[in-house]
């Protein structure tokens, strides 16, 4: 199969360049990822993050033929070769494949990444309704991955201004959630020209979410609440 | 990170290294639930949860921390639940639990209800939930570092760890007056496992290239459900919504083996039944080489809402959406129930003027690379987040109680970088020899061939020979990335001298231990035999030498559960 990778290694290269490779692969070798390990066996210089191998753990984000995505769940019968790999687009290249997420972890944690309850603990747990909790479904499972925030061309312009749809997301998965009393901190915090409203609802987002998540009804959502309140 | 949240909380100076990002540590694959006996369903308590461990673990756990284990589980889930934690709930708005493999009510006559899920996202929920609670207590994290090995001074005290810089390659001491190993397991000794490509067993490693035994590494646990070929993990929560396994003709084999329990029989029962219904001939597909997983019979409410992540998976690698048909399924290593061994407070112990339990000053180890022992020869599903929740807590307010900041500080010995600059200098110096992911695949082979479902003697003998064998074609390794920003082959190389340690530790261990008895299967000592090896197992890298300590039979507070026949 036929692969054409960017490359990039501040030790040895003035700037970035593709390579080509063309990997053998074994019957067995069904996911992207498994041929990125296939095609290590042949050359060990080419540096990509990995760990669950399952499309939980949010490591092997990349850029795959235009379109970013996890490599341990991009099936390769569904890639059109030569498959064209890059980094997540819009983050520091550190080497090859590695980008630099200090912004957007950063833009994560400035939304208090936290359930805020000050009221004293009860001696068990305390009480959510099933439809209360059903409002965190398709909030909470965010993997941290970034491939929705280096698909949005308002995080490429301004990402230390935007929060950027993982950091919107994580932060409507604590307001819509019935135990966490800090709705209005939340709010002040993202009353800002940049910090929620650098939304223009494009959706690239939603488009490349490899947990099918859809921070843009997070952030419309968030939207509306802030209207409401100014009203 | 539980334990670095006790730190934090109280104000010590916490540094936590990880080789990943907090949030992709294999905990984020966990799916079933926390088993704790809230008895939010029916009627549970403790004892009976204590009880269905100490079976589970074939009556090696040690029954002190089992039942500390069981006591403290309520109070941890609560905390976790307070902490942000989104469990599913009840109608009553109390948190969700289902039934689980081994989980019983009043001492094992009937099923309950007692793994606590976040759908069949637990494992995701509760590390995104610790990570959320560490930003807020400010936890000093070193995101991508790797820790290369422990620094022990003359007494032998550990004075702090020797780790490895990704980005930059540098590799630094870090000087602490507690050091905590959280590393998790090594379940890429083996080819076919349910874990994440980092899980090489590196406290392991560091621990026995320090002189510290490693405990019960003989006893792996195959989980009955990996996805055939892939090997990712389907969770025994299916089979607690009420998915069965059946054979190539639609039996359902689990009646014969565990009338009671049946596909909820403990984890080691039916991943043997699987065995051994694939090994006569009723195995399913073309090769006959696994089982089949039903669960449309759910209906799709119960899957998308219960099990959401399990469609996913099995649309995604077995090419079936279970809501219409069948997952197949083979027994894939999971777990390790062996380790560091340690007492109920975290802290490293190893034998040493008579005491087998003499503590190892400054050195902690929780979670899955330890051996406090609750798992024994055997772990119950669900007890894997307990037992890092509760002891993860109890090692951070041990160390807590300690008042380190009144102590001083031990000096570093001259020799503290030595050896880890030497297998670096070794890793980087070689310009030709054995290729890294070679190796480790002709390791992973071995293992799987030798150290299966089912052992013998003459498996688990040649198995330590090949082991040997590799062991000096890694001492051979080499890499052609010489490199020092973010450079894989050189970790994958560091990481390749624990997964050997670990390697050796089981095959020697397994070899030694003559009898069955939870996960280890020996199909030429079929019985278990208390007589002789109701024993811990300690392996030392030193001369490949063994020694054995006893089980503790005595719990804290209650009578003890002597051993008994185990059936489901």
């Amino acid at each position: 199969m036929k692969f054409r990778i960017y490359r990039y290694n501040p030790e040895q290269d003035a700037a970035p360049h593709y390579q080509d490779y063309d990997v053998a692969l074994e019957p067995t070798d069904r996911m992207l990822l498994d041929a990125l390990m296939r095609l290590r066996q042949q050359d060990d210089t080419l540096s990509f993050r990995k760990s669950c191998r399952e499309g939980v753990c949010g490591s092997d984000a990349m850029n795959i033929n235009g379109k970013n995505g996890l490599a341990c769940i991009t099936n390769l019968n569904d890639v059109k070769e030569p498959v064209e790999l890059r980094p997540l687009p819009g983050l520091p290249v550190i080497r090859d494949l590695i980008v630099d997420m200090s912004q957007f972890f950063k833009q994560y944690h400035s939304i208090k990444p936290y359930l805020v309850n000050d009221t004293p603990a009860p001696e068990k747990e305390r009480l959510q309704s099933p439809e209360d909790r059903e409002e965190l479904d398709g909030l909470y499972e965010c993997i941290l991955c970034a491939c929705c925030s280096t698909a949005c061309p308002s995080f490429w312009w301004n990402p230390d201004k935007f929060v950027g749809p993982a950091g919107l997301l994580a932060a409507y998965r604590f307001i819509a959630d019935s135990r966490d009393l800090s709705t209005s901190a939340r709010l002040d915090n993202l009353e800002d020209p940049y910090r929620l409203f650098r939304c223009h609802s494009i959706m690239n987002c939603v488009d490349v979410c490899p947990k099918n998540l859809n921070p843009t009804k997070a952030i419309g959502k968030i939207k509306d609440i802030m209207v409401k309140r100014a009203v | 990170m539980r334990a670095s949240l006790q730190l934090s909380e109280a104000g010590l100076r916490v540094a936590v290294l990880s080789k990943v990002f907090p949030t992709r540590s294999h905990t984020v694959a966990a799916q079933g639930g926390i088993g704790a006996s809230l008895g939010n369903m029916a009627a549970d308590n403790w004892h009976w949860h204590m009880y269905d461990t100490i079976k589970g673990s074939d009556w090696l756990g040690d029954q002190d921390a089992i039942e500390y284990m069981c006591k403290m589980a309520p109070q941890v889930v609560y905390e976790l639940e307070h902490f942000g934690m989104p469990f599913d709930r009840n109608p009553d708005g109390t948190i969700y639990q289902r039934p689980f493999g081994g989980h019983m009510a009043n001492f094992g006559e009937t099923p309950v209800q007692r793994a606590c899920a976040a759908a069949d996202r637990t494992g995701h929920a509760m590390l995104h939930t610790l990570y959320q609670r560490n930003v807020r207590a400010n936890t000093q994290f070193f995101v991508e570092w790797m820790a290369l090995d422990l620094v022990r001074d003359a007494e032998g005290d550990v004075v702090g760890v020797v780790a490895y810089e990704m980005e930059t390659g540098a590799v630094m001491i870090l000087h602490a007056k507690a050091t905590v190993l959280a590393t998790g397991g090594a379940g890429r000794i083996f080819a076919a496992s349910t874990n994440a490509f980092i899980n090489t067993g590196d406290g392991l490693g560091m621990a026995a290239r320090a002189g510290i035994p490693l405990e019960d590494l003989e006893f792996w646990q195959f989980h009955p459900t990996g996805v055939a070929g892939a090997g990712v993990l389907i969770t025994e929560g299916v089979r607690g919504e009420g998915g069965i396994l059946l054979n190539s003709a639609g039996e359902r084999f689990m009646e014969r083996y565990a009338p009671n329990a049946k596909d909820l029989a403990s984890r080691d029962v039916v991943s043997r039944a699987m065995d051994q219904e694939i090994k006569e001939g009723r195995g399913c597909g073309p090769e006959k080489d696994h089982v089949l997983l039903k669960l449309d019979h759910l209906g799709p409410d119960v899957i998308l809402k219960r099990l959401p992540s399990i469609r996913e998976i099995a649309i995604k690698f077995a090419n079936v959406d279970p809501i219409k048909e069948p997952i197949p399924v083979v027994p894939t290593i999971h777990y390790q129930m062996g380790g560091v061994p340690t007492n109920v407070h975290g802290q490293v112990v190893a034998p040493k003027a008579g005491n087998p339990n003499s503590v190892v000053e400054g050195l902690y180890a929780v979670g899955e690379c330890a051996c406090v022992s609750v798992h024994g020869a055997n772990r119950l599903g669900t007890n894997s987040l307990l037992d890092l929740l509760v002891f993860g807590r109890a090692c951070g307010n041990f160390i807590v109680d300690q008042n380190l900041r009144a102590r001083g500080q031990r000096s570093l010995p001259a020799d503290a970088g030595d050896l880890s600059r030497s297998r670096l200098a070794r890793i980087d110096g070689a310009t030709s020899g054995e290729s890294v992911p070679e190796v480790a695949q002709q390791l992973r082979r071995v293992m799987t061939h030798h150290c299966g479902v089912y052992r013998n003697q003459q498996l688990l003998g040649e198995g330590v020979a090949k082991v040997m064998e590799i062991e000096q074609r890694v001492a051979r390794m080499s890499i052609t990335d010489k490199s020092r920003v973010f450079n894989t082959a050189r970790v994958e190389a560091l990481e390749l001298d624990n997964l050997i340690e670990v390697a050796k530790a089981t095959v020697v261990s397994a070899e030694a231990r003559q009898e069955s008895r939870g996960a280890q299967a020996r199909s030429d000592y079929p019985e278990r035999d208390d007589a002789n090896w109701l024993k811990h197992t300690l392996w030392y890298r030193d001369g490949n030498r063994l020694d054995y300590k006893p089980v503790n039979l005595k719990p804290l507070s209650v009578d003890a559960f002597p051993p008994k026949a185990r059936s489901y």
